[in-house]
């Protein structure tokens, strides 16, 4: 029992100082931008570790290009300037949200065709079952298969 | 008929599918991200060379002739698998190598070279990175192909291999001269 409690304390310290490691101490001037660099960095893919956020990423580079988001945030871009740089550099690969383009409408509108197939399927089936079993004799289990 | 056959196909469907994905990561490593600057001018640089750090190296210096930057690091495990390959390249003469040793100190930079050879016609240094996130760089090893006129060619993420210098470097360099 009471190795259960240190182990989930030393499991909760872990997490927290891992949190910590990967938030590099940058000198915000307020509780906003440090929110706004929060948000944008959490919207953006880290290059080396691609599962993983560029707030939340260990990686070298990820840091860097914290300080670099840090730092073109301190000469007044926007965030979408900001992304612009970063795609401009690294493409669009480091956008989780990415653009509507020819390339990328299959994977916008592929979800939704899914769906309506699966609709279309349903409204069929329910149809041909509403149309009575007299008319269409539904063969058992051991027939069809 | 059909109807009995119809989870079949959608079987061989699915495993199409499946197959295809296999052979497309197979193909091309899914992680390495392409470069956005190929058929672009490279960025501008200014950067000290690491065997004359009071020299700053331009990128108008280095135009005139393709060469292959090899972004390097003493950090980098992987830089030594490749560095036989990168220094045969450069012994044979078929494609200047321009080193650029990317966030390392100079000390171990020069440890390193000292122990493994140099093969580097000039090394390029960027201790920060900064040069480096200019060329999209993300870790190392990664390697340019330059043309004479300043505009990318090429990126290779990862060691650069015998097969990568004959089969995706030195065809583009025979495209592009005459």
């Amino acid at each position: 029992m009471r190795s259960t409690y240190w182990l989930t304390a030393l499991l909760g310290w872990l997490l927290t100082a891992s949190q910590a490691f990967a938030i590099d101490p940058l000198p915000f001037k307020d509780a906003a931008e440090e929110d706004r660099f929060r948000a944008l960095t959490s919207e953006l893919r880290c290059v080396m570790c691609q599962n993983q956020s560029l707030a939340d990423s260990n990686a070298m580079i990820a840091g860097d290009l914290r300080k670099e988001v840090f730092a073109l945030m301190q000469e007044g871009k926007t965030d979408a300037e900001i992304k612009a740089f970063l795609t401009e550099r690294y493409t669009d690969f480091v956008l989780y949200d990415p653009p509507l383009q020819s390339k990328t409408w299959l994977l916008w509108f592929g979800p939704l065709a899914i769906l309506l197939a699966g609709v279309i399927v349903v409204i069929m089936i329910v149809r041909r079952r509403a149309a009575g079993p007299d008319q269409t004799p539904t063969p058992s289990n051991d027939e069809e298969w | 008929m059909i109807r009995r056959l119809l989870p079949f196909f959608a079987f061989v469907a699915l495993s199409a599918l499946l197959y295809a994905g296999i052979r497309l990561s197979q193909e091309r490593d899914p992680n390495a991200i392409p470069s956005p600057l190929i058929g672009k001018p490279a960025p501008e640089f200014a950067l000290p060379a690491l065997h004359q750090p009071d020299q700053l190296v331009r990128k108008s210096d280095l135009l005139g002739q393709p060469y292959l930057l090899n972004v390097f690091a003493s950090w980098c495990p992987s830089c030594r698998v490749e560095h036989p390959v990168i220094s045969e390249l450069a012994r044979s003469g078929r494609l200047k190598v321009i080193g650029f040793n990317y966030k390392d100190q100079r000390e171990d930079a020069l440890r390193w070279l000292q122990q493994f050879g140099d093969p580097y016609a000039q090394i390029l240094v960027d201790a920060d990175g900064r040069a480096g996130i200019d060329l999209g760089v993300y870790g190392a090893p990664e390697s340019f192909l330059i043309g004479a006129d300043g505009k990318v060619l090429h990126k290779h993420v990862g060691p650069v291999t015998a097969e990568v210098i004959e089969q995706e470097l030195l065809p583009l360099l025979q495209g592009a001269q005459p």
